[in-house]
C-alpha cells in the first residue's frame, strides 16, 4: 500500500492525538500532568516505548496468528516496558523517584496496545515507526501542555526541575512567578479535568473553524 | 360509556399558568436574602460591600461571557432572569467578610463557567455552582479563605471607612492580629486538637449565644443565623421552597449533634451550637433548596437533606475542615440522580410498585 508519512504524522500529532482525540491513556495524562516536567518524561518514556512495539509487531505481524497475537504484544510490549523502567532508574533517577509506578503503568496504557492492534499489525516497519513517534509525539505534547497549564496555575512555575530530566544544561527552562502561592486545586484531579476539559473544547472550536475555512471557499468557487 | 364525546369545545391546551418565572423565583430568594446581607454590610463593613458588588458583578460578566460564546442571540433575557446574580449573591454571603478582589473574580469565574454553564447553563448544572465555587476556592487558597475578622459594625470607631475597605479590598494587607479571629467551629477544632476539651475552651466569651444575633467571626452572610432563618421562612410562606429540605438538614445535624453531646459534652459541640455556626442555616435554606441540584420529590429531598446534615455533622467533628456544608452539599448533589431513580412520585392510578390499582365496582 502507499505509504504517506505526511498524513501519518498529521495523523498523530493533531488529527487522531492520542488524548485530545481518541481520548484514550487518561489514567497517566492525569495522573502524572502535575508539571510540565513530569508530563514531558512519561510522554517521552511511552514514546518509546510505542515506537519499538510498533515496530517488532509490525515484523512479527505475519509469523503470530490472529488467536494468540494479544498475549503475544503484551508480553512484547512487558518486556520494552521492563527495559524504559530500569533504564530510567538508573540514569534519571530523580525523574524515576517522582514518576514512580506510572511508568511500570505504561504497559497497560492503551494507546500502546490501541496502535499495535490499529496500525502496525495492517501496515509495514516503516509506516509502524513513523505511527509510533507521531502517536508518542502527540502524546508527550498533550501531557506537557496539560502538564504546564496545571503547573503554571497550581504552583506558579514552568518547568520546574527539568534538569532532573534533560541535564543541567537545560536548567534555564526553569521559570518560577514571583509572588504568587498557586491555586492548590489545579494540581489535584479535578484541575487536571477542568484543564483537560478546556482544552478538548478549545481542539473542537479550532477544528471546527478550519473545517469551515476550508469549506466557504470551495462553495464560493462551485456557486 | 364512550370515551370520546366531548362536550366542550376544547380552546386551548388544559395548562393553567401559575404565573410564576424563573426571574419571579429567584427575586424572591433575593428578597428573602436582604435583612442577612444587609446586617452583614453593618457587621463587617466596606470591605464585605466591595466583595459582594464585585462576586455579583464578576458572575454576571462571565455568564455573559459564556451565553456569547455560547452563540445566545438573547443574552440580555438570560443574563437578567437572576439566576447569575442569586450565585454571585449565595457565593458573597459564604466568603470571608475581607476577602480580597480576585476571589470575588476567581469565584465567578468558576461558579458560572465550571460550576454552571460548562454544563449547558442554567437547569441543567448537576453541582450547586455557588458551592463548587466555594469549594474550589477553599481548596485553591486555604489561607485567604479562613481569614476572618472580628466583627467591627459601621458605627464603631474602629471599622474602616469607605477608602480604607477600598485598600484593605484591592490590597489584601494582612489583617492586624487584632481583627483576626477563629470562627467558633474552627477555634473548638484547634482546641480540641490542643487537648483542650469543649468544657473549658467555650467557657468565656467564645460561648454560642451571641450566635444568635450574628455579632461573632465567620463567613460575611452567614453569621446571623436569625435574620438567615427569617429568609427561609419568608420562602416557605411564599411557597418558593417546601419544608422538606431545610427540616431534613437541620434534622440531620442536630439529631447526631444532640446524641454526641449528651453522650461527650467535652468532645462533642451541642445541637444548638451546631445550628447556629457556620452554614448550617444558609444552607439548609437557600443552598440545599436549589431546584436543578436537588431530587424532585419531597420524600426523595428528604433523604438528601439528612444526607447532607449528617455529612455535615460528620466533617465538622470528624473532618479536616472546620466546616462541610458546602463537601455535604456536592456530595449529595452527586447522589440526586441516583435518589430520583429511586424515589419516583407515584404515577396517577397506580400504587406506589407501579401496580394498576383496583378500580371500585360501580365505576367500572
Amino acid at each position: 500500500m502507499s505509504e504517506n508519512y505526511g498524513s501519518i504524522m498529521k495523523d498523530g500529532l493533531w488529527e487522531n492525538n492520542v488524548v485530545f482525540s481518541q481520548m484514550l491513556a487518561l489514567c497517566p495524562a492525569m495522573a502524572v500532568t502535575t508539571s510540565g516536567t513530569n508530563g514531558l518524561g512519561m510522554g517521552l518514556a511511552s514514546t518509546a516505548v510505542l515506537v519499538v512495539s510498533n515496530v517488532l509487531v509490525s515484523m512479527i505481524r505475519h509469523t503470530v496468528s490472529s488467536q494468540v497475537r494479544i498475549p503475544v504484544f503484551v508480553v512484547l510490549i512487558a518486556t520494552l516496558v521492563t527495559i524504559v523502567d530500569m533504564a530510567m532508574n538508573a540514569w534519571l533517577h530523580e525523574m524515576y523517584k517522582v514518576l514512580g509506578l506510572f511508568i511500570a503503568l505504561i504497559v497497560v496504557n492503551c494507546a500502546i496496545l490501541g496502535r499495535a492492534e490499529a496500525f502496525a499489525v495492517k501496515n509495514g516497519v516503516v509506516a509502524s515507526a513513523v505511527d509510533g513517534l507521531a502517536m508518542g509525539l502527540g502524546f508527550t505534547g498533550a501531557l506537557t501542555l496539560i502538564g504546564l497549564i496545571r503547573e503554571f496555575l497550581g504552583s506558579g512555575t514552568l518547568f520546574a526541575q527539568a534538569s532532573n530530566l534533560l541535564g543541567p544544561s537545560f536548567a534555564f527552562l526553569e521559570m518560577k512567578l514571583p509572588g504568587y502561592g498557586g491555586a492548590l486545586l489545579m494540581i489535584l484531579p479535578p484541575g487536571g479535568f477542568a484543564i483537560l476539559g478546556f482544552l478538548l473544547a478549545g481542539k473542537r472550536v479550532m477544528e471546527k473553524r478550519i473545517s469551515e475555512r476550508a469549506t466557504l471557499p470551495a462553495e464560493a468557487k462551485t456557486a | 360509556m364512550t370515551p370520546a364525546t366531548l362536550t366542550a369545545q376544547p380552546v386551548a391546551s388544559p395548562h393553567a399558568h401559575g404565573g410564576n418565572s424563573v426571574s419571579r423565583t429567584m427575586l424572591r430568594v433575593q428578597v428573602a436574602l436582604v435583612p442577612a446581607t444587609l446586617y452583614g454590610f453593618w457587621l463587617f463593613g466596606w470591605p464585605s460591600f466591595f466583595l459582594w458588588l464585585l462576586t455579583i458583578l464578576s458572575c454576571l460578566a462571565f455568564e455573559a461571557l459564556s451565553l456569547k460564546m455560547m452563540g445566545v442571540t438573547q443574552i440580555k433575557r438570560t443574563l437578567f432572569d437572576g439566576s447569575a446574580l442569586l450565585t454571585g449573591w449565595l457565593l458573597a454571603m459564604t466568603l470571608p467578610p475581607w476577602a480580597p478582589w480576585w476571589v470575588a473574580i476567581l469565584g465567578g469565574f468558576i461558579a458560572i463557567v465550571i460550576g454552571k454553564q460548562v454544563f449547558g447553563g442554567v437547569g441543567q448544572n448537576v453541582f450547586n455552582p455557588a458551592m463548587v465555587a466555594r469549594v474550589a476556592l477553599l481548596v485553591s487558597f486555604p489561607l485567604p479563605l479562613t481569614q476572618w475578622v472580628y466583627p467591627l459594625p459601621l458605627t464603631s470607631l474602629a471599622a474602616p471607612d469607605f477608602i480604607d475597605g477600598l485598600r484593605i479590598f484591592l490590597t489584601s494587607l494582612p489583617q492586624p492580629d487584632a481583627m483576626a479571629s477563629a470562627s467558633i467551629l474552627g477555634y473548638t477544632k484547634t482546641e480540641l486538637s490542643r487537648g483542650i476539651d469543649l468544657l473549658h475552651s467555650l467557657a468565656g466569651d467564645q460561648a454560642p449565644v451571641l450566635s444568635w444575633i450574628g455579632a461573632r467571626s465567620g463567613s460575611f452572610g452567614e453569621s446571623a443565623s436569625l435574620l438567615i432563618l427569617g429568609g427561609g421562612i419568608y420562602l416557605l410562606a411564599t411557597g418558593v421552597i417546601t419544608w422538606h429540605t431545610p427540616f431534613a438538614v437541620l434534622a440531620g445535624i442536630a439529631l447526631p449533634a444532640a446524641i454526641g453531646h449528651a453522650v461527650d459534652p467535652g468532645h462533642y459541640l451541642s445541637a444548638s451550637a451546631h445550628l447556629l455556626s457556620g452554614a448550617a442555616m444558609l444552607g439548609a435554606f437557600f443552598i440545599a433548596t436549589d431546584y436543578v441540584t436537588s431530587p424532585n420529590t419531597g420524600s426523595g429531598q428528604i433523604i438528601f437533606g439528612l444526607g447532607i446534615g449528617f455529612l455535615t455533622w460528620v466533617i465538622r467533628t470528624y473532618g479536616g475542615y472546620p466546616e462541610g456544608m458546602a463537601f455535604a452539599v456536592l456530595l449529595m448533589n452527586a447522589l440526586t440522580p441516583v435518589i430520583d431513580r429511586f424515589v419516583k412520585p407515584r404515577v396517577l392510578g397506580r400504587d406506589r410498585k407501579g401496580k394498576a390499582l383496583d378500580v371500585p365496582e360501580g365505576n367500572a
